[in-house]
């Protein structure tokens, strides 16, 4: 189908069987980011088509890492573009005879890796949820390990708080 | 043994998050274990992995989606929508032809492949910008500065030849990124609505190929390097309408050649 499909082929031969597996995870993750699963596949989707074309910039390393920081940045973008909506109006999307406040169900958690700056809920779902190193986490957000951790850090007291009922996230708006 | 040095912050992440080298395990287990605050934050830290990965874990065991296929998306990817499709171009055109002419500029390389890789991208471009119905060009032809500016931006001097013995009327023309530099194209229309166009950008090697044809689906493309500049004449794709297309682009820089070379 013309030079794109050209450009394809010779693409997806090495790059793709190294994809595939790995869409579960990205599905996972980005699950975890964009908390609609119709966003997050479109995330997953716009990142195996930005895979593919740029298999050729893709010079060894891992793999893994490389989807990761791809789909992050395109997360970044996608956020962006949402209406500059101030963030804790996330909360308002959240129907609340839906969630007690602590229901042990995942609501709570979702509302709280919500209320994270957006750069510390990437630290701390790369590291939990997708089991990466520090140093892999450090790769894909472009930053010294010592500002993963300290992301990492904060990420973990903020969450604690949320779910221990102390929500400090919330006196900001108040 | 480093069992006695104090904990650190880092220490306790690794801990939870198993990265703890193994000669600290003890001391911070030690640690904890009269630090009743610091093992209920570490207990909470914990917790909260657990339940991440309990909430959103499952996700990776569903099926994967139709849409989410490799082969689907490489489907997609090739310009079943057009958004993609326009998105995979511009990816195409400034990276797509990275991975080409990196290999050809390392030595395996020669005019022949450069030529066709700025076909390849030059169609994409021109697949692009011919749907464009409101903004297929940034500047018009009857803009004075349309070459000057298009010239400047290439590093050559540039023409955009008079085409209308085969029908076609320039439009104008718009600067493209390109990996060889900036890349400008002119656009004609013909009669029928139809469009080619002229993609030039400056070619490092002065080396001089002839006309190379490459036809992707209805899209046809002549490319070629003279005088330092790399030429793509791209259309719809009926050969012999497009070489005469492309001899007159040659005729015309042929032209004023003995001020260039």
């Amino acid at each position: 189908m013309g030079a794109l499909t050209f450009a394809m082929e010779l693409d997806m031969t090495s790059v793709r069987r190294g994809l595939e597996p790995l869409i579960p995870a990205l599905r996972r993750f980005a699950r975890a980011l964009a908390r609609n699963s119709e966003a997050a596949d479109d995330l997953v989707q716009d990142t195996l088509v930005r895979a593919l074309r740029a298999e050729h910039l893709f010079h060894g390393g891992d793999l893994r890492t490389w989807l990761f920081t791809i789909l992050l940045n395109l997360d970044r973008n996608r956020r962006r573009g949402l209406s500059r909506r101030p963030v804790l109006a996330v909360i308002e999307d959240v129907d609340p005879a839906a969630a007690p406040a602590s229901d042990g169900s995942g609501r709570d958690i979702e509302r709280g890796l919500a209320l994270l700056p957006a750069e510390q809920r990437e630290v701390l779902l790369l590291v939990t949820l997708e089991g990466l190193s520090y140093r892999e986490a450090a790769e894909i957000q472009g930053v010294p390990i010592g500002t993963v951790m300290s992301r990492l850090s904060r990420a973990r007291s903020a969450l604690r708080a949320h779910l221990e009922g102390e929500m400090p996230q919330l006196r900001r708006v108040q | 043994m480093t069992d006695n040095a104090p904990i650190t912050e880092d220490e306790l992440h690794a801990y939870v998050d198993g990265a703890l080298p193994a000669d600290r395990l003890a001391a911070v287990e030690a640690y904890l274990s009269v630090n009743p605050e610091e093992a209920a934050r570490i207990a909470a830290w914990r917790s909260q992995a657990a339940r991440i990965r309990e909430h959103f874990g499952a996700v990776a065991d569903e099926p994967i989606p139709e849409r989410l296929r490799i082969e689907n998306i490489a489907v997609r990817a090739s310009g079943i929508r057009r958004k993609v499709a326009i998105a995979a171009a511009i990816a195409f055109l400034i990276g797509g032809t990275a991975g080409w002419l990196g290999r050809d500029l390392s030595g395996l390389g020669n005019e022949r492949q450069i030529a066709l890789a700025l076909a390849d991208a030059a169609i994409a471009a021109h697949r692009l910008y011919i749907a464009e119905v409101r903004h297929p060009i940034e500047v018009r032809a009857e803009e004075e500065h349309l070459l000057r500016w298009l010239s400047r931006k290439v590093g050559s001097p540039l023409k955009a030849p008079d085409l209308a013995s085969e029908g076609l009327k320039l439009l104008g023309g718009r600067l493209l990124p390109g990996v060889r530099g900036p890349t400008a194209l002119f656009m004609y229309e013909g009669a029928g609505g139809e469009r080619v166009t002229i993609t030039c950008v400056r070619a490092t090697s002065e080396g001089e190929t002839g006309f190379r044809w490459r036809q992707a689906g209805e899209i046809g493309a002549l490319a070629w390097i003279d005088g330092g500049i790399a030429f793509v004449v791209a259309g719809p794709s009926e050969r012999e309408r497009l070489d005469r297309v492309a001899r007159l682009v040659y005729a015309a820089y042929e032209e004023s050649s003995p001020a260039r070379r």
